[in-house]
């Protein structure tokens, strides 16, 4: 039976003497983040990699080889695969040796427990639920505690748990309320709930145990509880008892491995693979069927020169046909080769480094460049086609500045940062009726508010009296910061702070319960301006709601504060409201905002604060390009319609033409009807404007093109979102959200403002499941973004001030929105042609690879005889034709960087995966059929006289094979070559380097009697053909002819569409070209 | 620490490699190298009409004087090909194909006379033929131990297992073994010229310089060395089952005698296809007067060769070689049309080219 909650007997001590006391068990405080031990290791991670089932296929081949007799050696598909199983077994046992090396340094980090009154060091991993740990300044928690003792006198201790969620500000946390100060006496249980991986929810009740006493007991909550992993700071030392440990403990539970996320161009890989499949199975069917069509004639299956062994013959003639059938898929399964997916991975990491070298993304401030977290997406950034950026941090600065502040509908301006507080009592005045000043009382009332209700922590500084002005402050939101630094005022000393009703996104307020030294007791509430105007009296609001607008429309994020009194029954009833709520143990949370929201109401409106959030750098530039590129972007903001809207301008992602399409609350509630109707009625009227008046938008036509056309934006803001989304009738809410997404499509930008961190992700998942499955990618900075960046395809996180967990859930980090540029339009779209270029090249060249020898066949006697022999065919993909195309999918740039940056509409031209489709899939596989046809035959007719040699001698079959190989070899690379626009000297040295190897090698091979090799089939086989005049004429020929359509489509290909012109004038780079840049 | 290592991601046995960098973060400034800033200097070409149009001309102008080359002096090779498999009743061999027996002690002869219409010059080569022969056949092609024919004692007296069913024979190892070596051309061809004054002379075939070099004195080998006495060494061996004489009885000269006898080393390199001719014999220049003058021949085969069972053909062909090898129409036939097209797309390039390239400059004045 799952028990909802564990108990705990804080320091083993039982709670009445009279009940026999048995520890209840719980895991130990062992880490174990490794997979793999000694022991397991070989079986457990050869499971895993066979699991895959490119490995399990490639495995089965080599079993079918090493039983059925098949033409090729086992050695031909298992040395590759050996080689991946290996490679790839060798990097997971090293990173496990890292995991095991860092579960030890945690398991056996001493650590002091208190057990009858004695220190202990222990080892961490010896600790047990119930034990009473105590740990110093800068150390790390060893597992989750309740806090029961500071150092500090206020109850309180400082963490950071920057390794935990990346954020590095000081967080508060409490002791419980009341125990004792000597550790040894206290007798206490701890109910909490069972361990959950959510990061800031703790339910708990602490039941203490006195002598000739009542047990007291004390609510327990997140503030209580230190969580493994964070590190106590500013606090000499605490104690604690453990609560969760090991792998129970919250940093344990939330060690998921991310969702892996998969690209398109991976899905077309597989789809790719999957008519690959067809072509393998088909071609051995082929072979097979006509196999025994063929033996059927007499005299063939078994001519008298070519005997079977007596195993053959008694062999059954089904099994016969299923091994035969097996043979010629193990003689044709190169076409499915281990080492495109071996590429396709080198070409994936190596690449990504060219990501965080680039010197482009390194911002000076924060000192860091772009992170990538992972590798699987490059090419993903050059497919995007709905950007979903968040606004605060990530188009804005998320750097705050106060400008103003209203009191009582009276503007104060902040002047100048020396005369603080003299500056911001002196009315500013170019608007003309704001020239006369609030009441006094009013102001200090204001400022008070402002002062009181935050969680501003002023850092104490390590020594002591140092100026006064190197104060850092430090707090949960930057808002907060800017607004305390803006109202400087004596500490609040004189206030006994009772109550703080935290600051959560749903309610978007938070308040204070002051207690003055005159013993009035005082709400101060503070927040959004929806969420504070209905709980005000409503003739204060008009006063300042112009204000707020306007402040709103200059684009300042805006903030209300409103207080009142409260009489003894209210706060009494209000306090015990609130303590009862927070030793609930169940629904604790809904029970706090039941009771915040009962307290929250009636109160007066004081004034607004205006605090203005800056633009990113380039913030307008980027979003131009990327709606240039053929982005769709999306702005999702929690903040007020007004704000948002004015960012969107600035942002120039609303155009003074741009025609908007409101859905809003307000717009809503604007014809005196029923909700329901008018969006019923709004949805149909803009979808008709937006979609079906439109002109049909042609895919590819630039927004150049279609400028005489009216621009939409739309704006939609949560609470109509949700009433889209979930409608109260099934049929409407598929039918809305159609019509929704229909609309949304057809505008430019979409502004959904008032969203909670979940709708994001609710958009982005939509947006991602519509029609056609766009790719989508969402960028953010803050923890409230974190869902949507998960959600969407590609997640960016900026590496910006709100803490780093966007960071940590993203894909790839970079310091700054302005990178997302280069990122997408230069690496992206790079990535996404290497990639691409890389697939179908990989396909082709094994296509025109195995054909040959599939034809081959119908010349053998259907014998499965290769044509090749075992050397070529293995090193084929490993040396001979692998380097230059890795080398190209790294290097490759078809158009240089500075052209892709500077015409976004480039990026339109690789959109919804042009370069994978099945035209051209078939474009590359009809020229694989086409030039493997050329060799095949073309060496044929050669060799209807094998005489090919001036001396009157004859070739052999495996001369006929060398020839086509050799052709082979040649044309693939210098069809690479062909394709290749840029040539580094990494490029010339790969693909005439591997030229020269599969030279030098085949001399080599063959000029050797290997004493390992059981036939010496290629003994002076290549130097031989290099000695007959026909077999080089024909392999200049065969080259030359398979490469003439090439160049001449290319020829053909260069004038067609708009861009043409502009890629034609590619400078050329050079060396001085880097250094001008330096 | 620990979150660090928690960074690394549960792979399900993937081959994905998690990024560079793995979450440390770095604070370090990137390198402002050329590489890694993708600035490395690059020669980017471009295909245009105006670089491909010479090429193709140019590419015409050197195939077609080629392929005229290459099909002249195929069609100066002279080449005279007989069927001697004794298909048709009218058949001189017709009596031998049908009467064949391995074991027969009496060989059966027949000739076949033949008339050259033109006078064979310099080298002739002597090859004979077989048609619907598969020596590609998988089970075949593998079927021969290569140690063995290397000389080495050990495969000698055990062969290859690759060499059944041919390993064994009476429990004594078969010498050389396998199916390649059991089936080796074994009819003898000689030629006779009928001088027009009545005798018939018989034509001189030297049987050596028909294979490689490397083969005859690399890959090749007799057991126990050069000088050793091959019927002491193939003591204890078995020869093939269809052979008439053991292996170190194929011919006298005892350098081209045993594994390292030349019609043998020319059969055990497989041929590409199931029609295929191997060199039998050379005629060396006689330089004075024509090798082969043209007039009346006989060829005298002792027919010991069966191909009737798999619907073979067996062919003696004459020929001479040129720098290009025999005679094969097929090159020169394929330089010139392929030389003959890179011209005509050459020129109709130039036209298009010439047409659009105006058009385009139009458009853009227009523009």
């Amino acid at each position: 039976i799952r028990v909802d909650s564990r108990t705990i007997y804080v320091g083993h001590r039982s709670s009445s003497t009279n009940e026999a006391f048995i520890p209840p068990k719980f895991c130990d405080n062992r880490i174990v983040s490794s997979k793999y031990t000694v022991w397991n290791f070989l079986p457990k991670n050869l499971f895993e990699q066979f699991r895959r089932i490119a490995n399990f296929y490639f495995l089965i081949i080599f079993l079918v080889q090493v039983i059925v007799d098949t033409p090729t050696s086992p050695v031909t598909s298992g040395l590759p695969l050996f080689f991946v199983i290996t490679v790839t077994a060798i990097k997971q046992g090293y990173e496990d040796w890292l995991r095991h090396k860092a579960d030890n340094e945690v398991n056996k980090y001493p650590v002091t427990v208190l057990e009858d009154g004695r220190r202990i060091r222990k080892e961490s991993e010896k600790i047990k639920v119930g034990d009473v740990v105590e740990v110093e300044e800068d150390k790390t928690f060893p597992c989750d505690l309740i806090l029961l003792q500071s150092s500090r006198g206020d109850d309180t201790c400082f963490v950071t748990t920057a390794s935990l969620d990346g954020e590095s500000n000081h967080k508060t946390h409490y002791t419980v309320p009341d125990t004792e100060k000597d550790l040894e006496s206290l007798n206490a249980t701890i109910e909490c709930e069972q361990p959950q991986p959510d990061l800031y929810k703790f339910v708990g009740r602490m039941h203490i145990y006195k002598t000739n006493q009542e047990p007291a007991v004390r609510s327990l909550g997140p503030e209580n509880l230190l969580l493994k992993g964070a590190t106590l700071k500013n606090t000499q030392k605490i104690c604690g008892v453990a609560v969760y440990t090991g792998m129970e403990t919250k940093m344990a539970l939330n060690y998921q491995g991310k969702s892996q996320k998969r690209s398109a161009v991976e899905k077309s890989i597989n789809a790719f693979l999957l008519v690959y499949l067809c072509i393998l199975v088909s071609k051995a069917l082929v072979c097979t069927t006509l196999k025994y069509v063929w033996q059927g004639k007499p005299g063939q299956d078994e001519p008298w020169y070519n005997e079977k062994t007596q195993r053959e013959k008694d062999t059954n003639l089904y099994l016969k046909m299923f091994t035969d059938f097996l043979s010629f898929m193990v003689l044709f399964n190169f076409i499915i080769p281990v080492s495109m997916y071996v590429t396709v991975e080198m070409q994936k990491f190596l690449g990504s480094f060219f990501i965080t070298w680039d010197k482009d993304f390194f911002d000076p401030e924060i000192k860091e460049g772009a992170l990538v977290n992972t590798s699987d997406l490059n090419e993903e950034l050059g497919q995007v086609e709905y950007v979903f950026t968040d606004k605060t941090g990530t188009l804005t600065q998320n750097n705050m500045e106060f400008i103003e502040c209203c009191i009582d509908g009276f503007q104060y301006k902040y002047q100048d940062e020396s005369s603080e507080l003299d500056g911001l009592c002196v009315p500013d005045g170019p608007v003309s009726k704001l020239q006369q000043k609030a009441g006094r009382e009013r102001e200090e009332l204001f400022l008070r508010a402002l002062c009181l209700c935050h969680t501003v922590q002023v850092k104490e500084s390590s020594e002591q009296g140092q100026a006064h002005e190197q104060r850092g402050f430090i707090a949960s939101s930057p808002d907060e910061v800017a607004l305390v630094k803006g109202t400087v005022v004596e500490r609040s000393s004189m206030y006994e702070l009772l109550h703080v009703l935290n600051f959560d996104p749903v309610r978007r307020r938070m308040s204070v319960i002051v207690r003055s030294k005159s013993g009035e007791t005082l709400l101060f509430c503070k927040g959004a301006d929806s969420s504070i105007f209905p709980r005000v009296k409503q003739e204060e609001v008009e006063r300042i709601r112009m204000h707020v607008e306007r402040n709103a429309t200059e684009g300042y994020r805006t903030l209300c504060v409103a207080y009142k009194y409260l009489s003894e029954e209210e706060y009494a009833q209000a306090d015990a409201g609130l303590r009862e709520a927070r030793l609930a143990l169940q629904d604790r949370e809904q029970k706090l905002m039941s009771v915040y929201n009962q307290v929250e109401t009636g109160m007066s409106l004081i004034g607004a604060t205006a605090v203005e959030d800056r633009l990113q750098e380039e913030a307008a530039e980027t979003m131009e390009a990327l709606q240039g590129a053929g982005m769709n972007v999306w702005v999702l903001t929690g903040d007020k319609m007004e704000t948002a809207k004015s960012t969107c301008y600035a942002c120039r992602l609303f155009q003074r033409s741009t025609e908007l399409l409101e859905l809003t609350v307000r717009t809503l509630e604007d014809g005196g009807r029923r909700r329901e109707e008018r969006l019923h009625e709004l949805l149909l009227d803009y979808h008709k404007k937006a979609v079906q008046d439109a002109p049909p938008v042609k895919a590819g036509v630039t927004r150049r093109w279609s400028s005489a056309n009216q621009d939409y934006g739309f704006i939609i803001d949560g609470a109509t979102l949700s009433m889209v989304l979930n409608s109260s009738s099934e049929s409407n809410a598929s039918r809305y959200k159609n019509l929704f997404l229909q609309i949304c499509q057809n505008c430019t930008a979409v502004l959904c403002c008032r969203m909670a961190p979940l709708q994001k992700a609710q958009i982005v998942k939509m947006v991602k499941n519509s029609k056609g499955c766009p790719i989508t990618l969402s960028i953010g900075d803050g923890a409230n973004d974190v869902s949507m960046i998960l959600e969407a395809h590609v997640g960016i996180g900026i590496k910006g001030k709100e803490g780093r967990q966007a960071v940590r859930n993203s894909d790839y980090a970079i310091p700054k929105l302005k990178h997302l540029k280069k990122l997408l339009l230069a690496h992206g779209h790079l990535y996404y042609v290497r990639i691409a270029h890389l697939v179908q090249y990989f396909f082709y060249k094994n296509l025109c690879f195995i054909l040959p020898q599939f034809l081959y066949q119908f010349f053998c006697g259907y014998s499965q005889q290769p044509l090749y022999d075992a050397a070529y065919l293995t090193m084929y993909n490993i040396c001979f034709t692998s380097m230059p195309i890795l080398a190209y999918s790294l290097l490759e740039q078809h158009i240089c960087i500075e052209v892709l940056l500077d015409n976004a509409t480039l990026y339109r031209d690789i959109a919804k995966n042009a370069m994978l489709r099945w035209g051209l899939f078939l474009y590359w596989t009809l020229l694989g059929v086409f030039h493997g046809l050329l060799f095949f035959f073309g060496v044929r007719f050669l060799f209807s006289n094998p005489a090919l040699q001036d001396n009157g001698q004859v070739f052999g079959n495996w001369s006929y094979g060398t020839i086509v190989f050799t052709v082979l070899v040649f044309t693939v690379t210098l069809k690479l070559a062909l394709d290749t626009r840029h040539w580094t000297w990494i490029n010339h040295f790969v693909i005439w380097g591997s030229l020269a190897f599969y030279v030098f090698f085949s001399f080599f091979w063959g000029g050797i009697i290997w004493p390992f090799l059981k036939q010496q089939r290629l003994y002076f086989v290549f130097a031989n053909m290099l000695s007959s005049v026909s077999a080089w004429l024909v392999i200049i020929l065969l080259i030359l002819v398979s490469l003439l359509p090439e160049i001449l489509l290319v020829v053909f290909r260069k004038p067609r569409g708009p861009n043409a012109r502009q890629i034609a004038p590619v400078t050329p780079l050079s060396y001085k070209h880097l250094k001008e840049d330096d | 620490m620990m979150a660090t290592s928690y960074n690394a991601k549960d792979e399900d046995g993937h081959i994905t490699v998690s990024g560079p960098g793995g979450g440390t973060l770095r604070s370090r400034k990137p390198e402002n190298t050329a590489f890694k800033q993708q600035r490395l200097p690059a020669w980017q070409p471009i295909l245009t009409a105006g670089t491909v149009l010479p090429a193709f001309f140019i590419i015409g102008l050197i195939f077609i004087p080629i392929g005229i080359g290459l099909y002249v002096t195929s069609n100066n090779i002279r080449e005279f090909e007989v069927d001697y498999t004794g298909v048709d009743v009218s058949s001189p061999c017709f009596n031998c194909s049908q009467n064949y027996s391995w074991n027969s002690s009496r060989p059966c002869t027949c000739t076949i006379p033949f008339y050259l219409e033109q006078p064979y010059e310099g080298n002739v080569y002597m090859y004979y033929g077989l048609s619907n022969f598969y020596q590609n056949h998988r089970r075949y092609v593998k079927s021969r131990d290569d140690s063995q024919l290397h000389g080495d004692m050990d495969s000698l007296l055990t062969p290859s297992k690759e060499c059944e069913p041919y390993a064994f024979h009476d429990k004594k190892p078969i010498a050389p073994c396998g199916a390649i070596a059991n089936s080796m051309f074994n009819d003898t061809l000689e030629l006779f010229y009928n001088d027009p004054n009545g005798t018939k002379v018989l034509v001189p075939l030297a049987n050596t310089g028909i294979a490689w070099f490397t083969d005859k004195y690399v890959k090749f080998k007799n057991p126990g060395g050069d000088g050793a006495n091959l019927t002491a060494v193939f003591q204890g061996t078995s020869k093939p089952v269809n052979w008439l004489k053991p292996v170190y009885e194929l011919d006298k000269n005892s350098s081209n005698n045993g594994f390292i006898n030349e019609d043998f080393i020319v059969w055990m390199r497989t041929a590409a296809l199931p029609t295929f001719r191997k060199l039998y014999r050379t005629i060396k220049d006689a330089k004075v007067i024509p090798t082969l003058p043209s007039g009346n021949y006989t060829l005298e085969v002792v027919y010991n060769y069966p191909v009737r069972s798999f619907e073979g053909r067996k062919r003696m062909i004459l020929s001479t070689i040129s720098w290009m090898g025999g005679k094969n129409p097929f090159l020169g036939i394929a330089y010139v049309t392929v030389g003959s097209v890179c011209f005509f797309l050459g020129v109709v390039l130039l036209v298009i080219h010439h047409k659009c390239g105006n058009r385009n400059n139009s458009a853009d004045i227009s523009n």
